[in-house]
């Protein structure tokens, strides 16, 4: 929104006593562009009285933002001058609020007591900043950011200096934490939602947003709730739900505005969340006009000036008695306003469907453009880092224009339309020698050919060779197209992608994650160029590993990315209704737990099966009942037994030597110890173990994704078993004396696959991938690589070993076991 | 003809999880309200068209649906399976106001 100029007018005769007397109540953005097109109309004299409650003339109130930074001053950004008013003989009232309204007598009525009279009234009071019903929320020291006054606040506390608490992510927040870290104050943002300026943006620009506001120096929270303000006599800092607690000498309160309808309200006239016009912008009161953010129009009530100013220009020639079509709400766009942040956002960004939406992200850059098409049309954009197109967007849209002529080449704007489309592979052999595959290494395709040329046949050979690919990824899909064209027939694309949202292999998006330290789902999608704006359900799940797996204890588990069963922490079946399934620990049962199990059995008629796994199923389950079968599994000291989950699953086992008459080894003790020692972690796929007492193997340790078989000179260590699907029989990896050993050598087997595994790849695919040989050498071999994988394992556990049926039987995610809302059959009807 | 509406007050959209879902029982079906990633909220019968699994668990990505039981791809704007799978959901018209949701069980009225 560029600067309101400053348009000199010609004088204006003064009208005489008998004139139309118009009186508008609020001097704002709103009010002094409705004076502005009702003069230039030119039309019926009027005698214009004018009320502003705040004690100064009619200002560029968007411009407050580099008011606070400093970089304008007031003087900038006064939009009518005393000169102004006296030359259309307006009466300004500046610092005189109307308290009242009386409609039967036609007049209004100030604090002070004044009565003035009028013939048509318009009441443009705009809106008030919402402040949040917390404790504290009117102590000294915490502001709102909508007038002069408020920045002047402000002024004054950077001057004192300390740490400054913006509650709310939203423009007006992100502008206000900007110009107090400009100011020299400790700047932190609160802010509810996941991400900043949810409103206008997408996860992924809001991820950027968030680095860039953070590379100001301004610590942001999302997903932050405010639960009090601390402080006796002023404030001190302000407490989050989660218990953390800021420090703050100031807190600045931007989540919102309300229609400041009061007045109109209690004079009668028909108001909602604002003052209800009509499309002429006439109240209740055929004589009461209203403008501005005070409104509500069609049910919608508005927070940008673009439609404030056609309702202004509606209203006046409605006012000079013009008839006028009527004000139609339009698309609007969003800017921030901080300097050195790009941002620009229009119309329906909401619809992420990869089939209508073209994303372009240059992690290198830190770009992000998405188009979003309906019935090839554009229906809104989002641009972050380069808006360059804006506008052109913008003006797409407003045209309604088809676009599928033009689809291929929309993303990249409006400089590269008109070209013919080719296909990718030809488009990319058309290019120069010159043209950069790389931007972060910047390699050309010139020398990416050469290396093919030389002898290269994979783009792992290539990425060594020439660095191309080898930083951000995002042009590994064009580097796979110069092979391609280069080697042409003999070329085999050997590389399996991960999905349809990215070039990259499995392999490849594990490895960044770690390098570039991305730690959440838009973080990746972003840096590694996903093309898709939110992923699919088969990446999803599998970044969401990624992530865990990376960073433990850091990385906050998103729940919405997990197939239903790890989400619920219960197997699904086919109608509806889950199974529970608690441990059974190395296949041993109490007659204790075998009590609980048969009367839950009884109460909630479940069916009791035996697994496969040694252990018993609860089947039919209903959903809201499972905290409250869990709760009772819980007091006979049953845990989850993770049925559910790509994590660890069973430890069969066999009776072992205490009873067996062949037994070498305590099998089943050993079992039990290695289910303590790996339950509750996440692993690429599901995880299964046994332990034998004797190679007799009657746990069937040998189809095991790892298996011991005990012996008389200790424990044998098997992988790569399985029987499902596939069957197949382990193989040996080595063999261990004592207990200790076989528990540290298998936990070290298991974070290895966890730390190298494709998701949802089973222990054998992995190790048929990473080699027998290699994984004997890390794990018998190098005895500090095994030290390490075992340090890592555990630390992973420390965040891992919760039990999830006791964190939700006492309440946590209670909203995934209850309705939304039940109907009964004479619940009422809204009235509508 | 004038159609009825009959507008019905399930609950806050903040009560449904960003890319997720939650139900609301009638006395004659469920109903699964879903909130997409960018607070677009859609309501439909929660009854898979390929074998009755229920939408509300599946995983919400973009204005779509992955059933859980056999992982078809259901549009959530008008209820339909994408791709070379076929059937139709059952959609309910909603509106948000004030934060609530309201959902449209008119459309239910002529087959009761
Ligand atoms: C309950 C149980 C069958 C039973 O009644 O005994 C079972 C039930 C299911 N198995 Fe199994 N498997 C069960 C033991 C097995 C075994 C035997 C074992 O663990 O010793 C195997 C072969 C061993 C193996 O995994 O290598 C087994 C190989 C599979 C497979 C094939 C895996 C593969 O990689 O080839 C699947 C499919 C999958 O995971 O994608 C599968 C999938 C399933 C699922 C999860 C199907 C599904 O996605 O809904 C079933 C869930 C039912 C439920 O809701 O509880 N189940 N499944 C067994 C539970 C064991 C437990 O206590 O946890
Ligand atoms: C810091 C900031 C940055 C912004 N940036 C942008 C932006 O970049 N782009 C954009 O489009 N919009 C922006 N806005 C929003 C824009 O400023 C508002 O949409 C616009 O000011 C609303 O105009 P209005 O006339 O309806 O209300 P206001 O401009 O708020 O004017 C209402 C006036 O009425 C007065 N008043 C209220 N009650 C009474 C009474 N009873 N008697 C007398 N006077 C009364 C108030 O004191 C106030 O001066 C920004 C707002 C702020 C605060
Ligand atoms: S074998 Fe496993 S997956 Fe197949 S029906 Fe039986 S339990 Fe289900
Ligand atoms: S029931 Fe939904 S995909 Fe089969």
């Amino acid at each position: 929104m560029g600067q309101i100029e400053k348009f000199p007018q010609p004088h204006r005769p003064a009208p005489d006593a008998a004139a139309h007397k118009l009186v508008v109540i609020g001097n704002g953005m709103a009010a002094g562009r409705l004076l502005e097109e009702f003069f230039a109309r030119n039309t019926t004299p009027a005698r214009v009285t004018l009320f502003g409650a705040e004690p100064r003339v009619n200002y560029n109130r968007i411009m407050l933002s580099p008011v606070l930074s400093g970089e304008k001053s007031f003087n900038d950004i006064v939009i009518h001058d005393d000169a102004w008013y006296a030359a259309h003989s307006v009466d300004l009232r500046r610092g005189e609020a109307v308290v009242a309204i009386d409609r039967a007598a036609k007049y209004v009525e100030t604090a002070g007591g004044d009565r003035v009279s009028y013939d048509k009234l318009v009441i443009a009071t705009g809106s008030m900043p919402f402040i949040i019903p917390v404790p504290g929320a009117n102590l000294p020291g915490v502001v709102s950011f909508r007038d002069l006054d408020d920045v002047e606040k402000m002024h004054a506390a950077c001057d004192a200096g300390g740490h400054a608490v913006v509650i709310g992510g939203g423009l007006l927040g992100l502008e206000a934490a900007a110009g107090l870290a400009v100011k020299g104050m400790k700047v932190s943002v609160v802010h509810l939602m996941p991400h900043l300026m949810e409103r206008q943006l997408d996860p992924s620009a809001g991820y950027l947003l968030k680095n860039a506001i953070a590379a100001r120096g301004i610590d942001v929270f999302t997903e932050a709730n405010t639960d009090a303000i601390l402080g006796d006599d002023r404030v001190t800092g302000v407490k989050l739900k989660d218990g953390r607690v800021l420090p703050a000498d100031l807190v600045v309160m931007a989540v919102g505005i309300r229609p400041n309808a009061t007045l109109a309200k209690a004079a009668g006239l028909d108001t909602n969340r604002g003052v209800i016009v009509d499309d002429l912008m006439r109240t209740s009161d055929a004589d009461i006009y209203a403008v501005g953010e005070c409104v509500e129009h069609r049910g919608q009530t508005y927070g940008l000036v673009a439609p404030l100013y056609d309702m202004a220009k509606t209203l006046a020639a409605e006012l000079a008695g013009e008839k006028p079509a009527g004000f139609v709400p339009a698309a609007t766009s969003t800017k921030l306003k901080v300097t050195g942040i790009d941002l620009f956002s229009v119309g329906d960004f909401s619809d992420d469907d990869e089939n209508n939406e073209v994303v372009l992200r240059d992690p290198s850059r830190g770009v992000y453009k998405r188009v979003i098409l309906r019935d090839e049309k554009v229906v809104g954009a989002v641009l972050y880092g380069d808006t360059a197109d804006g506008a052109w967007y913008f003006d797409l849209l407003k045209k309604g224009e088809d676009v599928s002529a033009i689809r291929d080449m929309l993303i990249f704007g409006q400089a590269y339309q008109g070209g013919s489309p080719m296909d990718p592979t030809a488009a990319v052999a058309a290019l120069p020698d010159d043209a950069e595959i790389c931007g972060c290494n910047g390699v050309n395709k010139g020398a990416i050919v050469k290396a093919i040329q030389s002898g290269l046949t994979t783009l792992d050979e290539v990425r060594a060779n020439t660095k191309a690919s080898a930083s951000c990824g995002q042009c590994a899909g064009k580097v796979d197209l110069l092979l391609a064209a280069t080697l042409g027939d003999t070329f085999q694309a050997a590389r399996k992608h991960m999905c349809k949202c990215t070039d990259l292999t499995h392999e490849e998006v594990r490895g960044f994650i770690r390098e570039k330290q991305l730690k959440s789902l838009p973080a990746v999608m972003q840096e590694l160029g996903w093309k898709s704006s939110g992923g699919c359900p088969s990446c999803q799940p599998a970044l969401n590993y990624y992530l865990i797996a990376t960073w433990p204890g850091e990385y906050r588990d998103d729940y919405q990315a997990r197939f239903i069963n790890e989400r619920v922490h219960a197997n699904i079946q086919k109608d509806g209704t889950y199974s529970v399934v608690p441990r059974m620990w190395g296949g041993v049962t109490t007659p204790d737990e075998l009590r609980v199990i048969a009367d839950l059995a009884d109460r909630y008629k479940l069916m009791v099966k035996v697994t496969g796994g040694q252990r018993i199923d609860l089947l039919g389950v209903k959903k809201a009942d499972l905290p409250a079968v869990w709760a009772q599994l819980l007091n006979a000291g049953m845990v989850s037994g993770f049925a559910y989950a790509k994590g660890l699953r069973t430890v069969k086992t066999c009776v072992g030597k205490d009873w067996c008459r062949f037994g070498t080894q305590d099998s089943t003790g050993l079992g039990i110890k290695l289910e303590k020692l790996m339950c509750g972690s996440w692993t690429p796929a599901k995880v299964k173990l046994a332990v034998s007492g004797c190679p007799r193997n009657c746990a069937e340790a040998t189809i095991k994704d790892i298996g011991v078989i005990c012996v008389d000179s200790g424990y044998d260590i098997h992988v790569s078993g399985a029987a499902g699907l596939h069957v197949r029989a382990t193989d040996l990896l080595g063999h261990v004396e004592t207990e200790e050993e076989a528990l540290e050598v298998c936990a070290a087997i298991l974070q290895a696959y966890r730390e190298q595994s494709a998701y949802l790849e089973r222990v054998y695919k992995w190790v048929d991938k990473f080699g027998l040989e290699n994984l004997r050498k890390l794990i018998f071999e190098d005895h500090d690589a095994r030290k390490g994988l075992y340090e890592r394992f555990m630390i992973s556990q420390r965040a891992a070993r919760k039990d999830p049926w006791a964190e939700r039987a006492a309440g946590k995610d209670m909203h995934e076991f209850m309705p939304l809302a039940v109907l009964g059959p004479k619940s009422p009807v809204a009235a509508e | 003809m004038e159609e009825k509406t009959y507008w019905f007050d399930v609950g806050r959209v903040s009560a449904v999880p960003l890319r997720g879902a939650r139900t609301v029982r009638t006395p004659s079906r469920e109903i699964a309200v879903f909130r997409t990633a960018s607070n677009d909220i859609f309501a439909l019968e929660n009854k898979c068209p390929h074998k009755g699994g229920p939408l509300s668990e599946g995983i919400v990505h973009g204005r779509k649906v992955a059933c859980p039981l056999h992982n078809w791809i259901i549009n959530l704007e008008d209820g339909e399976a994408t791709g070379a799978d076929h059937g139709c959901a059952k959609k309910f018209p909603v509106k948000i106001e004030r934060g609530h949701i309201y959902i449209d069980m008119g459309v239910l009225a002529p087959a009761e």
